[in-house]
């Protein structure tokens, strides 16, 4: 693969929902192998702009590149080949209820990939296993798991077909200041020891710190700032600058109303 | 406000949804027929529609029956024309009471089920889950529901004429001192092929709407579980309209030949 060519390249992204815009004029370029951090208010998109490079949203303008080919229009099994690169730590995990936690680890094996149902099992053990659960929790049902075991098993899942690029939708929203930290470390290796390419979108920003190469900031549709972790402190931007530090007071106006 | 641009936007949203629905019923017929199919997940929804719907369509069918010979009795005994009373148990279960009580009971039963299940999915991403992971969700939630469907109130429908037709004849047999051979012989002389088939394929026609609803709005749901609820609500209440409208439909293209 030539390393000149980005594994994402995002140029002139805009999504509205009616009369609301979410993104406008977005750009952003992801390497192959780094670990990318957005960072954002609650609302200000980042869902979308996951969702808009996945297409499960379609985008009303703009292009989303991988690895240098427009994915904004591809249908069908070129589609399907595409989501292949990709795995996605949901939100609130997604689990399907409907399956055993197991069943929802081998899901990708054999759905996907028309795995045997006994050794996708075999797979979906080592890779609950990978991230600190036991095979007595794979018999569960998604309903019994506690929030950060939730997300561990998201987090199996979308590894288990071993992708290029993962996508972690607020991993440590949610759980407390511990087992986030432990989520942040499964992140960490299993992005260091797979070599995948790693989009992660937060407002938490212990977490960003730990599991960043580079950190870029949305506000008002689009990226305002980018650059490494390392000079996220001295950013000389002053929206970045609340946002780290956690101010009300500042150039962000939060939609509140004053009393 | 202008009330002709109001009449107008009402007509365009109803254009809109009607077209939503079409595109929607369209790709999920074309995934319910282009392998791969999933079998497992096409067998659970034939248990979940046929098997455990039995007691309450049973129910109504055996109640129908009973009170359909009733009344007819009622009505025929003026006319002193009684036996035809068999007759009307039989022809009006096959034909009318059948299908359209098991699909209004299968639609409150079935159809919320599956408004509440995929719209749950939809407003906690795992549809989108599902899209990622390779998993077309139409191949994989609508199509085996709208299959399912189709083929069990047809058999559900079989039952259920069946035992109406024995509510009819313990009825009349026990209560209004009918001859049980005269009662059955009866039922059969005036039954034709065509009264059932056009009842089965009522059926099917149900069993398809009330998956595509249930479907439909649990796919399009939003709004967390409020909009679940509401998903659940239209589900039921456009399923038993568009039951009883192609009722009426189906008996007109099958009355005119
Ligand atoms: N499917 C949708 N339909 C309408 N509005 C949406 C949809 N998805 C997201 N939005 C809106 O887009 C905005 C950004 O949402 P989101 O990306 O989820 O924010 P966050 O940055 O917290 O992840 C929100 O105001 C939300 O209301
Ligand atoms: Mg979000």
């Amino acid at each position: 693969m030539n390393a000149a060519i980005p594994k994402i390249r995002i140029r002139g992204l805009a999504k509205s929902f009616g009369p609301k815009v979410v993104l406008q004029n977005l750009d952003l370029d992801v390497t192959s192998g780094e670990s990318l951090v957005v960072i954002g208010g609650s609302g200000s998109g980042k869902s979308v702009l996951l969702k808009c490079i996945l297409g499960l949203l379609e985008v009303d303008a703009g292009t989303v590149e991988v690895d240098g080919i427009d994915v904004t229009r591809l249908r069908g099994s070129q589609r399907d080949a595409l989501l292949r690169k990709f795995g996605m730590l949901f939100q609130s995990a997604a689990l399907f209820d409907s399956l055993a936690v197991w069943e929802n680890v081998a899901f990708p094996l054999i759905q996907g990939r028309r795995m045997e149902r006994r050794a996708a099992r075999d797979v979906a053990l080592a890779k609950l296993g990978a991230v600190g659960l036991g095979a007595d929790v794979g018999a569960l049902n998604p309903a019994e798991l506690s929030g950060g075991m939730r997300k561990r098993v998201g987090l199996a899942r979308a590894i288990a077909c071993e992708p290029e690029i993962i996508f972690f939708d607020e991993p440590t929203t949610g759980l407390d200041p511990i087992m986030a930290d432990v989520i942040n470390d499964l992140i960490l290796k299993c992005t260091r020891e797979m070599g995948v390419t790693a989009l992660s979108i937060t407002h938490d920003m212990a977490s960003a710190r730990k599991i960043a190469n580079r950190v870029a900031m949305l506000h008002d549709g689009r990226i305002i700032w980018h650059g490494p972790v390392a000079t996220i402190d001295a950013n000389g931007n002053a929206h970045v600058d609340q946002f780290i530090h956690g101010r009300a007071e500042g150039p962000i106006q939060m939609a509140v109303l004053h009393p | 406000m202008n009330p002709i641009a109001a009449i107008g936007r009402v007509f365009l949203f109803f254009l809109a949804a009607t077209g939503r629905l079409a595109l929607f019923a369209g790709s999920a017929v074309f995934h319910a027929v282009k392998p791969p199919i999933y079998p497992r997940l096409i067998g659970r929804q034939m248990v979940e529609i046929g098997y455990f719907s039995l007691p309450v369509v049973g129910l109504t069918a055996i109640f129908s029956g009973m009170v359909l010979a009733l009344q007819s009795y009622t009505g025929f005994q003026r006319f002193e024309a009684e036996s035809a009373i068999a007759t009307v148990v039989v022809l009006s279960m096959t034909r009318e009471l059948g299908p359209v009580l098991a699909g209004l009971m299968v639609a409150g039963r079935v159809g919320a089920a599956m408004a509440a299940e995929i719209g749950t999915m939809r407003v906690t991403e795992q549809i989108d889950a599902l899209t990622t992971l390779s998993t077309n969700p139409f191949k994989y939630l609508v199509a085996p529901r709208l299959i399912a469907g189709t083929i069990m109130l047809p058999l559900l429908v079989m039952v259920a004429d069946v035992i109406g037709v024995m509510g009819g004849y313990l009825v009349a047999v026990h209560k209004l001192d009918f001859g049980p051979i005269a009662y059955l012989e009866n039922t059969w002389e005036h039954l034709e092929t065509q009264d059932v088939v056009s009842g089965l394929v009522k059926a099917a026609a149900f069993g398809f709407l009330i998956a595509l609803m249930g479907c439909y709005h649990g796919y399009h749901s939003r709004g967390g579980a409020q909009g679940v609820g509401n998903a659940t609500t239209n589900a039921v209440v456009s399923a038993s309209i568009l039951i009883l409208t192609s009722n009426y439909l189906i008996t007109e293209a099958f009355f005119s030949r």
